[in-house]
């Protein structure tokens, strides 16, 4: 994963809640098989209205999006936080986020930025008055500026450590395996496993 | 010290203990896949040279993209033959058991496992997929994760966690005749909000939930993930025990008693504090069904859609005027007057023998209003069987309605069954969110009594609805 520590890009305003993820990428961009491609299906059904914020110059090139509370709710499909990333989000602000989303964020590299509503508030005015604000989230400091506005954000200690030093979870994981094998060994024995059953 | 459920089943599974920030080493017991949200994960181990660490503990079934008809044909559409087939080729590359089109134990992934006696109490299971919560009605620890995630599990058969926070959800009183246990979930979700779950674990309890099937609690934990918690869980008591007992998995002889007395241990102590706890009374309940774009947007029955303009809070008042355009409502429209052009009955919300028999039941001697379609798809290939062996089908049949094979189908537009643009359903699924069944369709979320009571009439309806 890489590494995280600041970045300043166009600020996107999307005033709505409950942004759910059916809506972040339907069902029917989630067929691919590979890692890489997923832009074409983000926001697919907003995409098709030309007065969608992504669709006016300059929100299109925009990196840094603000949404409403109840961000990337539903599904659990890692294809939202997927297309977010490959159309070129490397944030998302919101004053709350669904718990999936959030950890799968986490774990691409997508910083989910929880700010206070009424600072979500200010950050849709300043960037619908002023189009291509450049917006920077400070992930050493926490906070979220652009101009003279500093909104502090949330994220957990450990999530944030992580982006900081671009660290790979199972590689974390797996420093522990010893202690893995040893609960293994410590395991019920008639507890089911998928092995096909034998006929009888 | 007391604790709830959630939190012994927990540290029942915790590896290590994470110290500051650092997250708990959470170990799985149960790992399912299907075709949408692995291909990426096997990907990642062969990039990173790794091995699937427990294939024992994993099992795979095709669900989202199969098609529900001609299942002996390729699949048509060649993207979702690819992802298919991937699943196959990547089942057979690491050992992974894995239930194929067209093989009796295929279907929905979360139907598939419980009836396998796969799921029991006191477990920890995942999947790629939201609506693992389903498996929490066994009392296990069961939630959906994104596919970093399912490469994690693959890699390590661990995740690292923070502990949930605790939430009761107290239903007590009595169902009245005609109220499920999706009309008990509908309204947990419009009290609660979409978001009222969020970093919880449910833990569903009361007169009314200890009352229900198994499969009737299946449903309830199945949409507590449109609340926004991750899992629901229930306390197993006979009735559990009594479903698990002879499944293909569930342990026997000597193994069963000692199994059933740590299943006996798992429940809330009678002291034990929750961090949140909320209150429904099981007697005031009715139908519910769903008028807007999120699960939250939910009303009885008998009420009318509500205006905009009389909801205080801005956001919400914002989303319901959303929501109406989408759906194509008007304010104060009786909601028992919206007309429906398709009726889908399935679902890993309702897909199961109990949800088809209480809809043919509703549906015997009676025929689907014409210009209405029906389809009836059964959430397994043993769910199908055995509806066919009590003659659920030719009731269906019968009743004008399409009897199709198992799978996810019209719960989500990843497969031919679709809604068309503005085409209307009441859906026995889990979701309504804009575009959920096909680009452009509208749903209303309801209990398979509504779905097959609607179908008749063509209006959102009861089965009381019909004696009229």
């Amino acid at each position: 994963m890489e590494a995280f520590t600041t970045h300043t890009g166009v600020g996107v305003p999307l005033r709505r809640s409950n942004v759910d993820t059916d809506q972040i990428i339907p069902a029917v961009y989630l067929k691919r098989v590979t890692r890489s491609g997923f832009e074409d299906g983000l926001f697919a059904a907003w995409r098709g209205d030309e007065h969608f914020v992504l669709n006016q110059e300059p929100f299109k090139a925009g990196s840094v999006l603000v949404a409403g509370p109840d961000f990337g709710t539903g599904s659990s499909r890692e294809h939202a936080v997927w297309a977010l990333m490959d159309y070129g989000f490397r944030v998302v602000v919101s004053s709350r986020f669904a718990d999936i989303f959030r950890g799968n964020s986490g774990k691409q590299g997508l910083v989910a930025a929880q700010c206070s509503q009424s600072d979500v508030e200010l950050l849709w005015k300043l960037l619908e008055s002023e189009p291509g604000t450049p917006v920077t989230v400070d992930l050493t400091d926490k906070t979220v500026r652009a101009k003279d506005l500093v909104a502090p954000f949330e994220i957990d200690d450990y999530t944030r450590w992580r982006l900081l030093e671009g660290l790979d979870d199972i590689a974390l994981t797996l420093r522990h395996e010893a202690e893995i094998s040893a609960f293994e060994g410590d395991r019920q024995t008639w507890l089911p496993t998928t092995d096909p059953l034998q006929a009888v | 010290m007391s604790r709830t459920l959630a939190e012994k089943v927990w540290e029942a599974h915790v590896v290590r203990h994470g110290s500051g920030a650092e997250p708990d080493l959470l170990y799985i017991d149960l790992h399912l896949l299907h075709e949408v949200t692995s291909p990426q994960a096997f990907d990642g181990l062969r990039l990173a040279n790794r091995k699937l660490r427990r294939p024992d503990l994993t099992i795979a079934t095709e669900d989202h993209n199969v098609p529900t008809v001609d299942i002996d044909k390729p699949i048509a559409d060649p993207v979702s033959r690819l992802q298919v087939e991937t699943l196959r080729r990547n089942c057979a590359e690491f050992g992974v058991r894995l239930h194929p089109m067209g093989d009796l134990e295929q279907g929905i992934v979360h139907v598939v496992g419980p009836q396998l006696g796969l799921t029991q109490p006191g477990m920890t299971v995942v999947c790629g997929d939201s609506h693992t919560s389903t498996h929490g009605a066994f009392g296990a620890l069961a939630f959906g994760i994104g596919t970093s995630e399912v490469e994690h599990v693959m890699a390590t058969q661990t995740l690292p966690l923070r502990p949930f926070k605790t939430m009761a959800i107290n239903v007590d009183g009595a169902l009245q005749p005609g109220v499920t246990a999706k009309d008990i979930i509908l309204a947990v979700i419009a009290k609660i909000g979409t978001g009222g779950g969020q970093g919880y674990v449910l833990e569903y309890r009361g007169r009314a939930i200890e009352n229900l099937s198994m499969e009737a609690r299946m449903t309830v934990c199945n949409m507590s993930i449109e609340a926004g918690a991750r899992a629901g869980m229930i306390a197993p008591d006979e009735t559990t025990f009594d479903y698990i007992k002879g499944r293909p998995h569930a342990p026997s002889g000597a193994d069963w008693d000692a199994a059933v007395a740590y299943w006996k241990t798992l429940r809330t102590d009678d002291d034990a504090t929750f961090d949140a706890e909320v209150h429904i009374d099981a007697d005031e309940l009715t139908p519910f069904v769903t008028w807007g774009t999120n699960p939250g947007q939910g009303l009885p029955l008998g009420a009318s859609i509500p205006d905009p303009e009389q909801i205080a809070d801005e956001n919400e008042r914002v989303a319901a005027e959303k929501a109406l355009s989408y759906m194509g409502l008007e304010p104060g429209t009786p909601l028992r007057d919206i007309r429906v052009d398709t009726v889908f009955l399935g679902s890993c919300t309702n897909g199961r023998i109990e949800d088809l028999r209480a809809a043919a039941d509703v549906l015997k001697g009676k025929h689907v209003a014409s210009g209405v379609r029906m389809l009836v798809v059964p959430g397994s290939m043993r769910v199908r069987k055995q509806a066919e062996e009590e003659g659920l089908d030719k009731v269906f049949l019968d009743a004008g309605a399409e009897w199709r094979q198992a799978g996810c189908s019209m719960c989500l537009g990843m497969n031919p069954d679709q809604l068309a643009p503005g085409e209307r359903s009441a859906s026995t699924s889990n979701r309504n969110f804009e575009g959920r069944q096909g680009k452009g369709g509208r749903t209303h979320l309801v209990s398979p009594l509504v779905a097959a009571a609607t179908a008749v009439r063509g209006t959102l309806s009861a089965p009381a609805d019909l004696e009229n």
